[in-house]
């Protein structure tokens, strides 16, 4: 497994995800104006932003769906856009919209996931034991995807993205239409991945879903409002909460480019 | 900010073997989905029958077809029609697996394809190839019912045909390869099936050979002469003979280079639809 081997090399200061400076505008529309932000290995760092903040399209880019066209989006080090296989190979991405084959059974779905990443079946079928093991979805292996829950959907699409061991994760609004149950267990599996240093970027607009420890980064119509701590967000706001810091942010700034 | 003065420029190469392993994925995929549809085997394998038993009979009596290469006798119209129903298959199997990259894309499949770090026009080469292994098991299939159907082709055909069915498959998968990337949803694709199956099918030298087109309207005749399909019709039926049309095989193998170029271009990243397209709805 080349990104593995790669990734103990590294020496711990190269973040697992650095943007500088992408600006990214459809015609006339900004979706993001000089954003900033890095994602140190082994944290949760939460990008917070109400719907149309431009989160998507930050993630597009980091994915390269589309190449950025200002600045440079790094991942552990590598250009997404110089060096896209390397980059790529060290990415893990649940995107907003569900992206398994229903028809598959998740097994196939996870075996599938495992070749486009130059694994082959033996080894990409001991891996996903080990992925879904960790999700707790062992026992459904070889279930057609169509019969799961919305929960479990997402739990395999995480354990999906873990299949090639990637450093850096990036999920896109993944909590959206789960119960409170599901959502909780969501969360929980994502914030055991940072202990193996793992780096995560987690986009929500759910402010439940940060916890105090975590990193805070607030985008607001294509720009960065905030990239602080969970408490040093709530201190230079003088909110009582992060839910009246978050509100603070985005209603300041909201005359700025209606 | 500044990027970080340590980001460690090493070398990084995907293993030959991992381009070989995406591949099979990828076709192993097509396959998997291909069997868990039924209706669509069974719809590919119906509509060439239909013309086969059912126009082809009927029209038995009214076509006679006269002695041309590479036929060296006269032969009954469904003799003469069975290349022609081959690439039709190859056709539709050519834009319906481009109709599910556009499905794929609406569902977000597409995305797990292309966050690959394999190129991107490997994986679409992938994808081709995927669709073109479909197509032969469609195509024998249809054969061998044909051969029941006392479309009785020499032996060395059955085996001379499959270089001809890839090259035609390329073609005409990176023609609807190009179209899915075009075409944003299925309603508009589901219409361009039609302005585009059809017209490609009959404007051909699939249901009648050339010179016949050429005595009742010289319009029509160069139509045909210039439609690409009407050349993938021409290699598989040579090919169906164990012989080999050059011409033919140079037409198809231009147009599949032509198309698949562009459609590399269309899929590319800073080049390409997708930028331009773009905006959140197109990323999902």
């Amino acid at each position: 497994m080349p990104a593995a081997d790669l990734a103990a090399n590294f020496e711990p200061a190269v973040p697992a995800l650095s943007v500088a400076n992408v600006t990214h505008a459809f015609g006339e529309r900004k979706a993001l104006d000089d954003v900033s932000l890095t994602v140190p290995p082994g944290s949760f760092t939460a990008l917070l932003g109400p719907n149309g903040a431009g989160k998507t399209t930050l993630f597009s880019l980091i994915t390269r769906l589309y190449d950025n066209r200002s600045g440079a989006i790094q991942v552990l080090g590598f250009d997404v856009r110089r060096q896209p296989a390397a980059a790529l190979s060290h990415l893990g991405v649940v995107f907003q919209a569900r992206t398994l084959d229903l028809e598959l059974s998740v097994i196939q779905n996870l075996l599938y996931h495992a070749t486009l990443h130059g694994l082959g079946f033996n080894a990409g079928r001991r891996r996903a034991y080990e992925v879904l093991e960790q999700a707790g979805l062992a026992d459904r292996a070889k279930d057609k995807v169509r019969n799961l829950s919305g929960g479990q959907m997402r739990r395999v699409e995480i354990a999906r993205a873990l299949m090639h061991r990637p450093r850096l994760l990036l999920l896109d609004e993944p909590t959206v239409g789960l119960d409170i149950g599901s959502r909780a267990a969501l969360v929980a599996q994502v914030r055991a991945l940072v202990a193996d240093g793992i780096g995560v970027l987690w986009a929500t607009h759910i402010i439940e879903e940060i916890v105090p420890g975590d990193h805070v980064i607030v985008l607001h119509r294509g720009r960065i409002r905030a990239d602080d701590t969970y408490a040093g967000l709530i201190a230079d706001t003088g909110a009582h909460d992060l839910s009246a810091a978050f509100l603070n942010l985005v209603d300041e700034h909201a005359g700025d480019q209606a | 900010m500044t990027l970080p003065v340590s980001a460690p420029p090493k070398p990084f190469r995907l293993p030959f073997a991992g381009y070989l392993i995406c591949m099979a994925g990828i076709c192993w995929r097509e396959a998997l989905r291909f069997l868990n549809q039924r209706g669509r085997f069974l719809s590919a394998l119906v509509r060439p029958l239909v013309w086969l038993f059912i126009f082809a009979a009927g029209f038995r009596s009214v076509l006679g077809v006269s002695i041309i290469p590479p036929y060296e006798t006269y032969v009954l119209y469904e003799v003469y029609v069975t290349p022609g129903l081959v690439a039709m298959i190859q056709l539709f199997n050519g834009l319906q697996s481009s109709l599910s990259m556009v499905y794929d894309r609406e569902v977000g499949a597409m995305r797990i394809l292309l966050v690959s770090p394999y190129p991107r026009w490997f994986l679409l080469v992938s994808k081709l190839t995927a669709g073109i292994c479909v197509s032969l098991l469609q195509v024998y299939a249809f054969l061998v019912v044909a051969w029941f159907w006392e479309v009785e082709l020499p032996p060395i055909g059955y085996i001379a045909v499959i270089p001809a069915l890839i090259l035609s498959g390329f073609m005409l998968g990176s023609m609807g390869l190009l179209m899915s990337s075009l075409f944003r949803q299925m309603e508009n694709f589901a219409s361009v099936m039609n302005f585009v199956i059809f017209p490609m099918f009959f404007a051909s030298s699939a249901l009648y050979p050339l010179w016949r087109v050429q005595e009742s309207s010289l319009v029509l005749w160069w139509i045909c002469t210039l439609n690409p399909f009407t050349y993938a019709v021409e290699l598989i039926r040579f090919a169906l003979y164990g012989q080999f049309d050059p011409l033919a095989a140079t037409v198809v193998a231009g147009c599949a280079i032509v198309f698949l170029g562009a459609s590399i271009v269309a899929y590319d990243p800073s080049a390409g639809v997708m930028s331009r397209r773009g905006g959140p709805e197109a990323a999902k």
